[in-house]
């Protein structure tokens, strides 16, 4: 009985462990996917937007979900008279909505700052802390250029990313509103949201019909190989809580039936006494019941313990106890005693008190 | 004794039984009367179809051929589940083995037969332990008890719900000479009480203390013994 106790217990604890992952792998993998960088663009409807649009689209956003906004405005200024592309955002939603960005040095943090592309600064072999000057040429009469502005800034760091970001400057929007006389309008903005792929795709939705002047679309390799991970990953969970549980059943059965040759006198007499078929069906399956349900609460208990260990082990960080879990994991465990019951059950009935009390 | 015969009501009849398994009569054709509070022994060489007439009469197994009658009720007719209902309420049963549970104590033994049959009752368990003389062992596991006290107990739970008839199957055959006396005298004080006995047994000496001793061989009853000491009952059919 103790056997069954433990493998009931081990298959609660599993059972419990994998469906609190099962239900926590999304959060936890859409933590880890928001590092592979934004999942979601707002685009304006005419050709530009503001950062009133954003701010009226990111409220539809539930606040808990939204990892980074960075908007992005894009105009082309000079630096030793060669174009280079200046990209003005907010560095603090830049750098958690593209946290792969590898950045030597410091980000921008005060007016007067900027982050140049690896190959900018190998061009103009620019390092941390040499300062550079940026004019901004809106205007030519044939070949001659007007120079209309001019602006000094200190290089903070180098932006390394593999891509074609190391072909930009980034500055404040400040900075490069200053620096154009214009004012902010934006060419895109990159939101990185922790959301499963329905409720991006719904969100999406919402914003674009209710946000005039921005158009939220997904980023669909993001999106579409999160959902894709995510699948095969809660499958592989549903399928080894499966296996467990049948692993669990088969053990409950083997030893019920041991437990059931070992007490054959013991069933035997109690038949030659006069109990019926249903009163040795109501004792051994209560029996395995109670062992199911005492299994189940205590492997729902570990159970958490386990997804704990696992979630602090692989995704670095903590899980809240589900207490709706534990009903359930006490039900689920006591059908499955149920059924591997059933069979030992059975033969306990099919015993005959003159064979066994004779010792045969 | 024709009038008795008319007269009085047999609680026990067996009308020419036969149990047979393939071309193995383990019974054949076996018929006998068993009056309400007599007290019979059965013999014979082991494979002389003792186990199988006790086996029918106590519920526990059906006749291939012929009429069991228990009370009035044949019960080679009936099913398996007013068999069981049948052996609960008017048997009691005395194993040569004791089969007390290991993990219950004497008193719990004795309430294990009351569960079945209708509600434990510890005092009226207890009264049956003292009966047996066993009451300062009531709290004791059988691995505690002598063969004799276990024997006893066995006996306790037998009578606990006042059955019709008990059957006791080589009760002293595990038993030292001392404890076979004692068991001997608690079936004379059932005896004595009105209980009907059969028992089943291969010592001449217990047989001898029953009124009459029925012998088996070959599955057929070969002859009866009559305790001259017991007068007026009825012999075989």
């Amino acid at each position: 009985m103790l056997v069954a106790l433990l493998a009931i217990m081990i298959g609660a604890t599993i059972l419990s462990g994998l469906v609190t992952i099962y239900y926590d792998v999304p959060r936890q993998m859409g933590a880890q996917f928001r590092s592979y960088g934004a999942n979601m663009i707002f685009t304006g409807t005419q050709e530009l937007f503001n950062m009133e649009d954003v701010e009226a689209g990111v409220r539809h956003i539930k606040a808990s979900e939204l990892v980074g906004v960075a908007p992005y405005r894009y105009e082309t200024v000079r630096i030793h008279d060669r174009p280079i592309m200046a990209a003005g955002t907010d560095m603090d939603g830049a750098r958690k909505s593209s946290p792969f960005w590898k950045v030597s040095g410091e980000w921008p943090k005060a007016d007067g700052e900027i982050m140049v592309g690896k190959n900018v600064a190998d061009t103009f072999r620019l390092r941390e802390g040499d300062s550079l000057i940026a004019t901004f040429a809106p205007e030519t009469d044939g070949d001659e250029i007007i120079l209309d502005n001019e602006m000094t800034f200190i290089v903070t760091g180098i932006l390394d990313t593999g891509g074609n970001e190391e072909d930009y400057v980034y500055l404040s929007l400040d900075d490069l509103e200053e620096l154009t006389g214009e004012e902010t309008t934006l060419d895109v903005c990159e939101l990185s949201v922790s959301a499963s792929a329905d409720q991006l795709t719904a969100y999406a939705d919402a914003i674009s019909n209710n946000v005039e002047g921005i158009n939220a679309r997904l980023v669909k390799r993001v999106t579409q190989s999160e959902t894709a991970v995510l699948s095969k990953l809660q499958a592989l969970v549903l399928l080894v809580t499966i296996v467990v549980l049948a692993l669990t059943m088969i053990c409950v059965a083997t030893t019920m039936t041991a437990v059931v040759t070992e007490r054959r006198k013991e069933i035997g007499l109690r038949k030659a006494l006069g109990a019926s078929d249903a009163s040795i069906i109501s004792e051994f399956m209560g029996e395995g019941l109670l062992l199911g349900g005492i299994g189940g609460v205590f492997g729902s208990l570990l159970g958490f313990v386990f997804a704990q260990v696992v979630s602090v082990s692989v995704f670095n960080s903590s899980i809240s106890f589900r207490f709706g879990l534990l009903p359930i994991t006490v039900i689920v465990s006591i059908i499955v005693t149920g059924i591997a019951c059933m069979l030992p059950v059975k033969s306990a009935t099919n015993v005959d008190p003159a064979l066994v009390l004779k010792g045969e | 004794m024709g009038k008795d015969k008319v007269k009085r009501m047999s609680l026990l009849e067996l009308r020419n039984v036969s149990k047979i398994y393939g071309d193995l009569h383990a019974l054949d054709k076996v018929s006998l009367q068993v009056e309400k509070g007599e007290w019979v022994a059965i013999m014979g060489p082991s494979g002389s179809g003792k186990s199988t007439m006790m086996n029918i009469i106590g519920c526990m197994d059906k006749p291939s051929e012929g009429e069991v009658l228990l009370d009035g009720i044949d019960i080679a007719k009936e099913t398996a589940k007013n068999l069981t209902n049948i052996r609960r309420d008017k048997i009691g049963l005395i194993f040569q083995q004791f089969h007390l549970v290991s993990y219950l104590t004497a008193l719990e033994n004795v309430m294990m037969a009351q569960y079945y049959h209708s509600i434990p009752d510890e005092k009226e368990a207890m009264e049956a332990l003292e009966r047996v003389g066993l009451a300062d062992r009531a709290r004791h596991l059988p691995s505690q008890l002598s063969g004799g006290e276990q024997q006893r107990v066995c006996v306790a739970r037998a009578l606990i719900n006042y059955p019709e008839i008990i059957l006791a199957d080589e009760p002293t055959g595990n038993l030292d000479e001392a404890n076979e006396e004692i068991v001997v005298d608690l079936f004379r004080r059932l005896h004595e009480d009105g209980t009907t006995l059969i028992v089943v047994t291969h010592d001449p000496e217990v047989a001898e203390v029953a009124q009459r001793t029925l012998v088996l061989r070959n599955g057929r009853l070969d002859h009866e013994t009559i305790n001259p000491n017991f007068t007026g009952h009825i012999k075989l059919s």
